[in-house]
């Protein structure tokens, strides 16, 4: 089941180059959130640092509060404990390639040691049904490395891998921006369906898919989040000068 | 920037966004999942993490480790030698008392001096740097600016082949085919030609001697000092090339002039790592130097190089001061090698930038 | 005006072109010459005399016929053993540090150009080193303390090659293990270096075959053992010393061995030279991103 994320006064660095500058902001359960802006404004970054990925680059800085449900992330728990129950979706397919499609799908879980394999193979088949690629791979499971997929169906792949841990909240750093359309429109379609179980948030460069899967879109710009409504309001009627002119393509 | 805004069509069944919390009231309180509550057994995995990566922090430091085993051993078992030579023992000569004939190692009579061995290094290493650096050179241009693509890839291999074979196989290449081809037709053509100059005289009919180390070396040597220069040339970006060719230069003017200049620094490193490994060849020089502690003028007479004394003489050395002496020759032999080793890294690393490029 | 000077130096300059690519050419063939002769006279001279009796006999005295190098053989086997037990985890593990978590730090570099200093230190430096740690306080040579000397020369080797190979798996792979809430370390070892495997396992494989090539080191450690040995605390023989030995000695029969033992190294050379090379080229590690 989802859970809100509360954000307040989020700062991140790179080095001395300060990419995120005070962010605050709630993302409510069981939803889709958009993130839009152009690139280099800091989307990226903001998931990033909502599962604590963003501290992986030495240079990587981050100060302020992130709390998803009840737990204060960056005080009360260790960056492995908060990925496990923030999962997240590269905006390129990366499928580990020494493993067969079973084993993607189940390395969150044999990679902490769990070996129930009975559970492993329901959990295998409920997240590939959910992510929607049960059907193509069903009978190649273990025969096939996940390298030898599509694209589209390697991203499908990575959303399975995420959603096999259970996640509280699904992050999904431009999932589709590296995909044909016909395997956009299947992702466009899965989170539809996820959103009744995970809290989603979703980076994209595309205001059309923002416009058609979240309800919720926020405004970044050069590292601040100008604008934060809902998804209607944000593309009809936006109360910041700059978020027209983006929307309305005249800059960025 | 006069395009039409895009048209967004905004998914308006879903535009009244529900409040967090007012989905199914049921599904909200359901136990968490039988994997959620395994995860949540599993710990943080801090200690696990940190105990990793002291682990491989000490690995790594073992690298440090060898340089200081080898610094501390070296230096206490020379102790015996170096207190009795002092920093004499690299440049004395004695003189024998009764038969009045100069001499630098005698272990019989406990005398040892390393001159003779210095000279012989010295001498080799110098030898096959005149041989092998415009050879290198002259390999790397080739593979680097004029070779037809088909034959680099192969050319390339061969010499990295060149660069794996044993220093044994050398030798023995060199004891059964070199040494006899010098002695039968390059020794004598050189002592008829260039006999006046002194450095090659008669008095050695075996073929072995510095002539024989210096070839060897050479090729012992060009593997490494070729492929280095050719990373360093391959590492000077197109556009000196090129903004060298837009002036109307010549192939051999824009090699010059747009690559060789600014490679220079870098292949002076790569024939100084070339000399660092002339300075420590061991087996090959071994088997092919004559192995005598004398010095002579002539490039032709038998000699003995650092390495090549510990070589031959350590496992039946006479007696401690004897291991002791050798052993200070390796010390020596091993700060020559890393100051020289030290200086090539470091220009090379300056060209190429040190590190391995990182993939994304 | 100086138009009629300008074709002459323009011929000028197009001479030199030609004589220096010609040079290069000349250069050229003169570096790949001594390979192709060492080569095929190590092929001629070596297969001649290559037979199943080199691998499954000993040597016999000085004077009958025949023999083999299986001792050497089996003494090569048993350092290289004891030295692969050494150097292939120490230098993947400093190579792991420095790909996985020194990247940027002044350590890593520091270990880095000491790994490079250290792979042109004389090998028979390292045999010194060794002799005076181990030879000298148990008062005799050893299999063992020929081990350690090939093993601490296989670490610099299999620490760049694997930090090489490590850096190879894009950072992609990296994250993904990292998103779905994999420990550090148990990412490291079960997806970066199983990633990088191929590429790892050849490296190691690349620095076996240098350091089995090794006799310098061994001269007064192993130093050599003409009979039939097993035992880590006796010296034993090993095919680079044996070689040395037969290639100075006086004897037909021994010269022969001396090419058959030379001809069985470079064919383990070749390999493992030609499998890095495949497998960097290749890209087989670069089929994930």
């Amino acid at each position: 089941m989802g859970v809100g994320i509360e954000v307040q006064n989020l700062n991140a660095w790179y080095g001395s180059n300060h990419t995120l500058q005070d962010i605050c902001l709630n993302i409510s359960a069981n939803q889709a959130t958009a993130l839009i802006g152009p690139s280099g404004c800091g989307k990226s970054t903001f998931v990033r640092c909502i599962n604590r990925m963003h501290e992986t680059n030495p240079i990587a800085r981050v100060t302020g509060t992130v709390r998803i449900g009840d737990v204060d992330i960056y005080k009360d728990a260790k960056p492995v404990e908060i990925r496990r129950r923030v999962g997240m979706v590269f905006q390129r397919p990366n499928p580990f390639p020494t493993m067969s499609i079973y084993d993607n799908v189940a390395a969150g879980l044999k990679l902490n040691g769990y070996s129930n394999r009975r559970a492993l193979d329901e959990i295998v088949e409920k997240s590939l049904r959910n992510s929607a690629l049960w059907d193509e791979v069903k009978d190649d499971l273990r025969k096939k490395s996940g390298a030898s997929l599509s694209g589209g169906q390697q991203q499908r792949l990575c959303i399975a891998r995420a959603l096999a841990v259970d996640p509280e909240v699904l992050l999904m750093d431009e999932p589709a921006s590296a995909l044909d359309p016909v395997s956009t429109s299947k992702i466009e379609d899965l989170i539809f369906q996820l959103k009744a179980q995970y809290t989603i948030v979703i980076v994209t460069h595309n205001m059309q898919q923002a416009a058609r899967v979240a309800e919720q879109t926020g405004f970044f710009l050069n590292g601040r989040m100008v604008e934060f409504d809902t998804t209607h309001k944000i593309f009809t009627n936006p109360s910041d000068k700059r978020t027209e002119d983006y929307i309305t393509g005249r800059f960025g | 920037m006069s395009a039409a805004p895009p048209e967004i069509r905004v998914n308006t069944e879903m535009a009244a966004p529900q409040q967090a919390g007012s989905g199914d009231p049921a599904a909200k309180s359901a136990e968490p999942s039988e994997v959620r509550k395994y995860l949540l057994s599993r710990g943080n995995s801090a200690f696990g993490d940190r105990a990793f990566h002291v682990l491989m922090v000490l690995c790594s430091l073992t690298i440090f480790g060898i340089v200081a085993l080898i610094v501390w051993q070296l230096v206490l078992r020379s102790q015996m030698s170096w207190h009795a030579f002092g920093l004499k023992f690299f440049f004395q000569r004695f003189t024998d008392p009764d038969t009045h004939r100069s001499s630098f190692w005698d272990p019989i009579g406990q005398q040892f001096s390393a001159l003779p061995f210095i000279f012989g290094t010295l001498v080799s290493s110098f030898l096959a740097l005149l041989l092998a650096v415009p050879l290198a050179v002259g390999t790397a241009v080739f593979l680097t600016e004029m070779c037809p693509k088909i034959l680099r890839g192969p050319l390339a291999f061969l010499t990295e082949l060149l660069a794996a074979i044993p220093s044994v196989i050398y030798g023995l290449w060199a004891v059964f085919i070199l040494i006899p081809q010098l002695r039968e037709h390059v020794n004598p053509f050189l002592i008829s030609k260039f006999g006046w100059s002194g450095l090659f005289d008669d008095t050695n009919p075996t073929g072995l001697g510095f002539v024989a180390s210096g070839i060897i070396l050479a090729i012992m040597i060009l593997p490494i000092i070729s492929s280095l220069t050719r990373e360093v040339m391959t590492a000077v970006p197109h556009s000196q090339r090129e903004a060298v060719l837009a002036l109307g230069a010549t192939r051999w003017e824009m090699i010059r002039m747009g690559v060789l200049r600014n490679a220079r620094i870098g292949i002076v490193g790569a024939v100084i790592l070339g000399l660092g490994r002339a300075l420590g060849e061991t087996m090959a020089v071994t088997m092919v130097i004559g192995n005598s502690a004398e010095i002579h003028k002539s490039l032709l007479s038998n000699g003995a190089s650092m390495a090549s004394v510990i070589a031959n003489e350590f496992a039946e050395a006479v007696g401690d001061m004897h291991l002791s002496a050798l052993i200070e020759i390796g010390l020596a032999l091993f700060l020559v090698t890393i100051v020289v080793n030290a200086l090539a890294r470091v220009l090379v690393w300056a060209v190429t930038g040190g590190a391995p490029r990182q993939a994304h | 005006m100086r138009s009629d000077l300008f074709p002459i130096r323009s011929r000028a300059r197009k001479l030199t072109d030609y004589a220096v690519t010609s040079l290069a050419v000349l250069a050229t063939l003169l570096v790949v010459a001594p390979l192709v002769g060492i080569f095929g006279y190590l092929v001629y001279k070596g297969a001649s005399s290559l037979s199943l009796d080199f691998f499954l006999k000993g040597p016999k005295p000085v004077g009958e016929s025949g023999g083999g190098m299986a001792n050497a053989i089996a003494g090569s086997a048993l350092v290289l053993g004891v030295a692969s037990l050494i150097g292939i985890p120490l230098g993947i593990g400093g190579g792991i540090f420095l790909a996985e978590f020194g990247r940027g730090t002044k350590l890593a570099t520091a270990v880095r150009f000491t790994a490079d200093v250290l792979n042109g230190v004389p090998s028979i430096v390292m045999g010194l080193s060794i002799y005076a740690l181990i030879v000298l306080p148990q008062k005799h040579f050893s299999a063992f303390a020929g081990g350690v000397a090939l093993g601490i020369m296989m670490i610099p080797t299999v620490c760049r090659t694997s930090e090489e190979m490590l850096l190879m798996v894009p950072n992609a792979i990296r994250e993904a293990a990292l998103g779905i809430g994999v420990p550090n370390w148990r990412s490291v070892l079960s997806i970066t270096l199983k990633t990088a495997s191929p590429g790892i396992i050849t490296g190691c494989m690349l620095a076996f075959a240098r350091v089995a090539g090794e006799t310098a080191p061994l001269l007064f450690t192993a130093l050599g053992n003409s009979f039939w040995s097993t035992n880590l605390n006796e010296p034993i023989a090993a095919l680079p010393l044996q070689i040395y030995v037969y290639a100075l000695s006086p004897y037909d029969d021994w010269h022969r061995l001396a090419w058959a033992g030379a001809l069985v190294l470079i064919i383990l050379i070749v390999l493992a030279v030609s499998l890095v090379r495949f497998v960097t080229s290749r890209g087989v590690l670069k089929g994930a991103s």
